[in-house]
């Protein structure tokens, strides 16, 4: 009894899951450091219009994405509900704008299958899986590959030298 | 010359520590199959900082070493060799050896030379017949004959603790001839005396230290890192009061703003006691330098005389240390390529000797720091004919500033034979894009034949800077107040509208090309009438543009966060700040400005040189 659960806490991994318009997204827990209600950020010149700009998260400058817009959803409006998810990825600190947050899931590999190649608005290589809840389908993104991509403009080539 | 190098002894082991594992970080990380140029530079640099470091200090056998892993390194960036991981294994074992060897200098018990001759071989298997024999042979001289001598350095280092100013130069003498074999006993015996007359003068000198000691302390720069971070935030804070301060009513408003100013010069006084903690006098760093030039002309066969002026200009102790490396780059290069040997200056009727001055001074809130030689100056000529073979661009006008920005392309170099002290191209890129880094500029004035001058230009200090802020459209940006000028409201009897595109103020007998920010940031604004707007003069590199913008809001101090923790460098922003508001703006980097001004001057004639043809009512 002890070693059934001792292997389901070691292999279940638990995930944040947000929509985005009609699709529902989770990412890893453990890479969230908060959540936030929207604020206007400061627009940085000649950058992506996914890219919001920087906001002041108690003394540290953070840029702001909105994935609603980086996936090309129709309707983006920003309103008492829009939701900034606050990332802590391999040292640095991001937020992400997304329609709502639903819930925290705990799910094991079992549930997790693998991605067929034609998802459309993301890369198969940023998607962790697939997985169900309630009936709908729920997309894992690998949220550290996503945003440390070449198309989220949160990297240049001259970070790389740097690292 | 007296020269105290032990108390940076320090520092070179903490830097090449942070390197190795920059190093090795960066090899565990590397693909094998296709290795990132990038990462194979970076790997090279780090290399290359070690063993410069190395040489400085005289720590040859970590200079053997590195030099023999950089060979490889070198061949591998430029394609030469393909990457295998049999190679990356070696140099993590290099590592080690290097490691050692550092912890043995730490200790003072160098390490066994035998293992540094162990992977060098094995390193040059790799690297093929081209590293010889010999250099394997002089490595292993070099070890053993310096591998006894810092044993005894380091030794009577212990017993002086910091300050053997003096008390250095005869141990440094007796190291100089080099020996095969440790044990000459007259050596030994001279090195003994040497010690003795040491341990003596150093007792009469703890003696006066004692009085000395109690007067300062030992801080960790943590804590006054912390203390200045603090000082930042009550900044932040007292401005965030200033703003409120207006909507209090008048009864109110009085006495506070009494009580406010007087915070705000309180807050101004501790700030600058708090930076003058972390001042430190150039000294420091200068110190290093009479004794690599020494050498290194020594091993070039030149006369070379330093000279330092200038020596207590004080500035901020991290930018002391960021310096010293690209300083250490330019006083190499300067000996290497710039300063002729005697034969040559002789024919060319100059004085056999050449000279190197070193100085220092403040100028605004910036400080200048001039490394100048009366060498050759720079080859024009061999630059773009290197720089064509490289395929670099090469602009039309050849002017000193774009030589220096072809110099400073990576992994470019004019030097025939690679050597250990300079020529294989690393260094101007490292130079310029750790000055940069530190929001400081280069510029080289070269005058061919006579000698070259190299001016780095550095903020005072890296936490805070004096700002204008402005804005333009609903954006508030800040622009370096040492940057600035002056700033107009211009005449429309000011302004000249260019042919060639691109507009022009004329101010103070000079005319001047604005730049219409709205344009370059790409930020709507209802002002796109340069009369109605402002225009915010600044210098950088010897250029000027003026910065269109809506209006001026105020002067403030801000304190600089860095941009590229959380995001990237973006082009014409330095770095970001919190203003009272709770906002953040973006501060403005004035040189990357300028530059944009040249691109986009074409674009701009449109809707602002409309407007002003519509104002002169064409």
């Amino acid at each position: 009894m002890v070693a059934i659960r001792q292997a389901i806490d070691t292999n279940t991994e638990e995930f944040l899951t947000f929509t985005l318009g009609t699709e529902t997204y989770g990412i890893e827990i453990l890479k969230v450091q908060e959540i936030r209600s929207f604020e206007p950020a400061t627009k940085i010149a000649n950058t992506p219009d996914f890219i919001k700009g920087v906001i002041n998260l108690r003394g540290n400058i953070v840029p702001i994405l909105d994935l609603r817009i980086r996936f090309k959803l129709a309707e983006v409006a920003y309103n008492d509900f829009t939701v900034v998810i606050i990332l802590n990825l391999d040292q640095r600190t991001i937020g992400i704008v997304v329609d709502s947050v639903s819930d925290v899931l705990a799910l094991n590999p079992d549930q997790i299958s693998p991605v067929p190649d034609l998802v459309a608005s993301i890369d198969t290589k940023y998607l962790l899986g697939l997985a169900t809840k309630d009936e709908q389908m729920l997309i894992l993104l690998n949220i550290e590959q996503l945003m440390s991509s070449q198309e989220m403009a949160l990297v240049d080539a001259s970070d790389n030298a740097t690292q | 010359m007296a020269i105290d190098l032990s108390q940076f002894y320090q520092v070179f082991f903490e830097e090449s520590k942070e390197h190795l594992q920059a190093f090795e970080q960066l090899l565990l990380n590397i693909n094998v199959k296709n290795p990132d140029d990038n990462q194979l530079n970076a790997i090279f640099r780090a290399a290359h900082s070690i063993k410069g470091g190395s040489a400085t200090f005289g720590f040859s056998d970590i200079t053997a070493v590195t030099h023999v892993l950089e060979s490889l390194l070198d061949k591998l960036r430029k394609k030469e060799l393909v990457l295998q991981t049999e190679m990356i294994d070696v140099c993590l074992q290099t590592a080690d050896v290097i490691k050692a060897q550092l912890q043995g200098h730490v200790d003072g018990q160098p390490a066994n030379a035998s293992i540094a001759d162990a992977v060098s071989k094995k390193l040059m298997l790799f690297n093929g017949q081209a590293v010889s024999q010999n250099s394997n042979a002089s490595n292993t001289e070099l070890d053993d004959g310096f591998g006894f001598f810092d044993h005894a350095v380091t030794a009577d280092n212990k017993t002086n603790q910091d300050d053997d100013f003096g008390l250095f130069e005869p141990l440094a003498i007796a190291n100089k001839p080099k020996i095969n074999k440790p044990a000459k006993p007259e050596k030994i015996a001279e090195n003994r005396r040497a010690a003795k007359a040491m341990d003596r003068r150093s007792s009469d000198r703890l003696a006066t230290d004692g009085i000395a000691e109690n007067s300062s302390i030992r801080v960790d720069v943590g804590k006054v890192d912390q203390l200045i971070n603090l000082i930042g935030e009550l900044v932040i804070t007292e401005a965030m009061l200033m703003q409120s301060l207006s909507d209090l009513p008048a009864n109110i408003l009085e006495n506070m703003s009494t009580s406010i100013s007087q915070l705000t010069r309180n807050t101004r006084d501790l700030q600058e006691a708090i930076m003058s903690v972390r001042m430190m006098p150039i000294s420091n760093l200068f110190v290093r330098f009479p004794r690599l030039v020494r050498d290194l002309a020594g091993q070039l066969k030149k006369e070379v005389q330093l000279i330092t002026l200038g020596e207590e200009t004080e500035l901020d102790k991290v930018l002391i240390e960021k310096i010293a490396d690209p300083l250490t780059h330019l006083i190499r290069n300067s000996l290497d390529h710039g300063i002729e040997s005697p034969k040559q200056r002789k024919a060319l009727g100059k004085p056999e000797g050449g000279t190197i001055i070193l100085s220092a001074m403040h100028q605004g809130g910036n400080i200048m720091i001039e490394v100048a030689d009366d060498g050759v100056g720079l080859n024009s000529a061999l630059i773009i004919e290197k720089a064509k073979q490289r395929g670099i661009a090469i602009p039309s006008s050849i002017t000193d500033d774009s030589l220096w920005e072809i110099i400073c392309q990576p992994g470019f170099s004019t030097a025939k034979n690679v050597t250990d002290i300079s020529g294989r191209g690393v260094g101007m890129d490292v130079v310029n894009r750790n000055i940069t880094e530190m929001g400081g500029q280069i510029q080289v004035m070269s005058n061919a034949g006579k000698g070259c001058t190299f001016s780095i230009q550095l903020p005072l200090t890296l936490a805070i800077v004096d700002g204008m802020i402005v804005s333009l459209g609903e954006n508030l940006y800040v622009i370096p107040l040492n940057a600035i000028i002056e700033t107009i409201q211009p005449q429309l009897d000011q302004l000249k509208s260019m042919t060639g595109g691109g507009n022009m103020v004329l101010t103070r007998d000079e005319y001047i090309p604005i730049i219409a920010m709205h344009l370059a940031f790409n930020t709507p604004t209802q002002i796109t009438d340069l009369c109605k707007g402002m225009l915010v003069i600044v210098e950088s590199h010897g250029k000027k543009a003026a910065l269109f913008l809506d209006d001026l809001v105020g002067q403030q101090q801000v304190v600089i966060k860095n941009l590229e923790t959380n995001f990237r460098k973006v082009n014409g922003i330095s770095a970001a700040t919190i203003l009272g508001s709770g906002k953040v703006a973006l501060i403005i980097d004035v040189p990357a400005m300028i530059k944009i001004g040249q691109n986009i001057s074409a674009q701009t004639k449109t809707p602002v040189a409309a407007s002003l043809h519509a104002a002169h009512g064409y």
